[in-house]
């Protein structure tokens, strides 16, 4: 209980609640992830069931027009899947692809962050490495890596193994926005007095690192990670888009968008159009709450 | 005399999240023509935003939420901001705190005396120019001609300082309000900085506010004296009077804290307790919990009052 | 500023020579370039021949080495799709990529800049609110849906702009079709470039109002206040002068990054340049052409980056005078 209140009396709650865009857009954010999360129980129908795919159904359109089907409220897609079925199940994609690329990219780019804050020798190699991948955009990194392992692997096997693959890529590609922030704030945590006590007393350089430095860089840790997630289901629907990320059968959100795009002509909008807000909606909701945690955590722009 | 300045009854506030902080309490306040007054008190004393609002430039989201500011018989804090801004930098000019950021890094010294000149008066580009150096020179700036045409960083403190002070100069103001002109320069540059300013004000017969925490600079430098505490003054009155008998127990408390008065014991007074924080100063006298003399009468607030001593002081156990 | 150009042109040359390097193992893996001077119908025992007499049996560094000689003369290998040097395939392809790039840019200058400006100096009108919202969206919208939409809408519904291509091109000096010379050239620029622009019009405009906010919170804005400039003079001359150093530093990279998104962008509008050939070039497997596409806009980044550094050099006085004694 003590805990409870303490937590409704921090300034955090104070200020989420007092700020509607940062409360409405968590609300939108927890509602997609619950859809996402649980689109087996609540979706209604399985897009991965082939057997209970009609191709008979194929481009239909949307409940409200005249020739919807009450059976598929936002309509099918070119091979029949329900709309709405197939969007829960690759936006489940889309944010475990974003979730995953993020930890890995936050994996590299701590320990990378880490080493070259704090043992010179390796800082002018590791920056450069980050400011060149940076300064070339982490897309374009992305796309040649993409590139680079479909050659690999050829088409069909890449496709086999595309979500891991995809994590793996995107994880590679944008890990260093984790290496210079972490870097900055242990430059300025050893500054401080209590990293030069520590090393008196005689610990570890590893101990020094993990158990005193870490720590303190995990708040700008946390600022960029919403963003970052945001960039990797961006990063991850471009790919797809380019027809190098997830399959037609297993399709995330922008693979959706990229097999609707053909119909779009003939005025089958809906195959794209759907799926194109589910992702711009998710996307714009996890980078306003990621704005509204940096103008937190940073309160001198937030009286401004 | 005539008065230059007359601050009455002036209350600033500072609106966050919904509670209300007053930074300046009630505060009155005058200069007369070619005084030099010093306001004294630690940081955050609301000494600095004082001295903003008298030119109504207090950094958001600060306001002034009542009084009156009359300069020259003119009641400026009403004014338009048109009007305001013809007094800023012309009529009245500040000097800032610190000049490794007062001057603007990608514009030169002269752009940046020039432009001031400019935005009071139409005269041609000999006649500024003419002003600049006239004024550079009345600094102690060496060869001022080539100094016109170079960027801040080139400067050293100590010059950076004597340049704004010069850009102070540039349009005969009548009062000028230096912020804590010395507090970032080295020991031995503050004086000399402090002389400077002395001596201007005297050549040039304008009015001094000198905002400082440093008792020894302003005892120098002023003929009268404020003490600030927790946005109130506490006292008021002649240098001399204030210095050698203070009779409000903060004033006696900071200069028991100065080296060269502290009692034969070796050891300095300390005032006990800090500074309260604008959100939590006490109802009543502000300085009542860190008070030796502090009785049941301070828990209502004391006026600023002529005592026995000739100065004003704010406290119900000074008689 | 000399021994600040020299280094600067230095760290530029070791990137190339790393990219190169990539570049050239991405090739020697996976690459064949038996396949790319001959097509696939020759017996092995043909191929083990040519292999020899192209040198491809010699040690991994000594055919880089010959690689990054050949790089230097311009010949970066044939493609074998076009059956063309790739030199020569990428230089018909840039002048489209290139312009879609410059116009993409004006549109992104053009508009961030007194967008941003104004919604740092009046942060909290409704203007400033509206641009800032739109703004995230912008930032939340994935470059190639911003095109499909535009597609959608000014192709499919209201048919007023043609959906995909160059239009009429017209050739200058010999070598650069130009589509910005002939009304329906520019007709096919408008929704390639809107959409190319979306993806950076709203960063800069973030980036130059809160580099523009943070320039008004300093001390010598606030000096200049308090000399009684008039707000245009302290807004245009004392803040946005400020602003400007670190917009160009990033600002310059982020324009270098649109030629990333070229990728996207030409692709959904079928545009004929650089970087719907590197996609087209992908699902080929054409090597030779992939891998020279990789150190052809590696070496534009660093051409810009190396650019914006120096520029920077020279709007900054204190780099300036450092490197002047």
């Amino acid at each position: 209980m003590a805990f409870l209140r303490k937590i409704q009396r921090s300034d955090f709650v104070y200020y989420f609640f007092r700020d509607p865009i940062a409360y409405i857009s968590f609300g939108i954010l927890l509602v997609l992830f619950v859809g996402a999360f649980a689109a087996p129980l609540i979706a209604p129908h399985n897009p991965y069931d082939p057997t209970t795919i009609d191709i008979m159904d194929s481009e239909l359109p949307p409940v409200w027009a005249s020739e919807g089907s009450a059976r598929f409220l936002l309509g099918t897609d070119d091979m029949g899947r329900d709309m709405l079925s197939t969007m829960l199940y690759g936006m489940r994609i889309s944010i475990l692809i974003g979730l995953g690329a993020v930890l890995l990219q936050a994996t590299i780019g701590i320990v990378v962050g880490l080493l070259s804050g704090y043992i010179k020798k390796l800082d002018a190699i590791l920056m450069r490495i980050a400011d060149v991948q940076l300064s070339f955009s982490t897309y374009m990194i992305a796309i040649f890596i993409g590139a680079t392992f479909q050659m690999m692997f050829g088409v069909a096997n890449y496709e086999k193994i595309a979500a891991p693959l995809l994590i793996l890529i995107i994880g590679l590609a944008e890990w260093p926005q984790y290496a210079r922030t972490v870097r900055a704030s242990v430059l300025a945590e050893r500054r401080k007095e209590y990293i030069e006590a520590a090393r008196i007393i005689g610990l570890s350089r590893l101990r020094i690192m993990w158990r005193h430095i870490l720590p303190n860089t995990l708040s700008p840790v946390l600022v960029i990670s919403t963003v970052q997630v945001a960039n990797a289901i961006m990063s991850e629907a471009a790919l797809s888009f380019l027809g190098l990320g997830m399959p037609q059968n297993k399709p995330s959100l922008g693979s959706l968008i990229t097999s609707g795009f053909e119909y779009i002509f003939s005025g089958t909008w809906w195959i794209t159009i759907f799926p194109g807000i589910l992702l711009v909606v998710l996307i714009l909701v996890i980078n306003l709450l990621g704005d509204w945690i940096r103008d937190y955590l940073n309160p001198k722009l937030y009286k401004g | 005399m005539d008065k230059l300045l007359a601050i009455n009854n002036l209350n600033v506030d500072f609106t966050l999240r919904s509670t209300t902080l007053r930074a300046v309490n009630n505060v009155s306040l005058s200069v007369d023509k070619g005084e030099r007054l010093g306001i004294v008190g630690e940081s955050g004393a609301g000494k600095s935003v004082l001295g903003f609002s008298i030119i109504n430039l207090i950094s958001k989201p600060g306001r002034i939420a009542s009084g009156s500011v009359l300069f020259q018989g003119e009641e400026i804090s009403s004014y338009s901001y048109e009007q305001m801004r013809q007094i800023r930098g012309n009529r009245i000019s500040m000097i800032f705190q610190d000049p490794m950021m007062t001057l603007n890094p990608v514009l030169t010294i002269g752009d940046q005396m020039r432009e001031t000149i400019n935005a009071h008066a139409s005269m041609s580009a000999t006649d500024v120019n003419a002003i600049c150096l006239e004024k550079l020179r009345k600094v102690y700036i060496p060869s001022p001609e080539k100094r016109l045409d170079q960027y801040p960083h080139e400067f050293s403190g100590g010059m950076r300082q004597r340049i704004i002070i010069a850009i102070s100069l540039l349009t005969n103001p009548s009062l000028i309000i230096a912020d804590e002109p010395t507090t970032a320069l080295d020991v031995t540059i503050q004086a000399e900085i402090m002389d400077l300013l002395l001596e201007l004000c005297e050549t040039e017969h304008m009015g001094l506010i000198l905002i400082t925490h440093d008792l020894a600079v302003v005892s120098q430098v002023t003929q009268r004296i404020a003490v600030m505490y927790a946005g109130s003054i506490v006292e008021l009155g002649a240098t001399e009077e204030l210095i050698t008998n203070p009779q409000h127990p903060y004033t006696r408390g900071l200069l028991g804290a100065l080296p060269q008065r502290a009692s034969g014991d070796g050891r300095l007074n300390q005032i006990p307790g800090v500074m309260p924080g604008l959100a939590k100063i006490p109802e009543g006298c502000s300085f009542r919990n860190r008070c030796s003399l502090a009785a049941d009468i301070c828990l209502t607030k004391p006026l600023l009052e002529r005592k026995s001593s000739g100065n004003q002081v704010a406290c119900h156990m000074v008689k | 500023m000399f021994a600040f150009t020299v280094r600067r042109i230095a760290q530029a040359i070791l990137v190339m020579l790393v990219i190169s390097f990539i570049g050239f193992s991405i090739k020697h893996s996976f690459g064949d370039p038996v396949r790319e001077l001959v097509g696939e119908r020759v017996t092995p025992q043909e191929r083990s021949e040519i292999r020899e007499k192209l040198g491809l049996n010699d040690p991994f560094f000594i055919q880089y080495g010959r690689f990054l000689k050949s790089a230097v003369h311009g010949d970066l290998g044939r493609s074998f799709f076009f059956k063309k040097p790739v030199t020569e395939v990428i230089l018909a392809k840039a002048p489209a990529t290139l312009e879609l790039v410059f116009c993409a840019s004006l549109i992104v200058i053009g508009l961030s800049v007194p967008m941003g400006i104004y919604a740092a100096i009046h942060p909290k009108r409704l203007l400033s609110r509206l641009i800032l919202g739109i703004s995230i969206v912008g930032v939340s919208m994935p470059v190639f849906l911003t095109a499909i939409l535009l597609i959608y809408i000014f192709s499919v519904e209201l048919g007023w702009l043609p959906s995909f291509g160059r239009g009429e091109t017209v050739r200058l000096f010999g070598f650069w079709d130009s589509g910005l010379l002939t009304w329906d050239g520019l007709r096919h620029l408008i929704m390639p470039s809107i959409a190319l622009s979306s993806i950076m019009l709203p960063l800069f405009i973030r980036l130059i109002r809160s580099e523009m906010m943070e320039v008004l919170e300093t001390e010598y804005v606030k000096f200049a206040w308090a000399k009684g400039l008039k707000p245009r003079r302290v807004w245009y001359v004392h803040a946005f002068k400020n602003t400007l150093l670190p917009v160009i530093t990033v600002g310059g990279v982020q324009l270098g990054i649109m030629v990333a998104f070229t990728i996207l962008t030409e692709t959904v509008f079928q545009w004929q340049g650089m970087g719907a050939m590197f996609i087209e070039s992908v699902s080929r497997a054409d090597t030779a052409l992939m891998v020279s596409y990789i150190v052809v806009v590696g070496f534009i980044f660093v051409v810009v980056n190396t650019m914006v550094d120096l520029i920077y050099g020279l709007v900054n006085p204190t780099v300036r005078i450092a490197g002047r004694k």
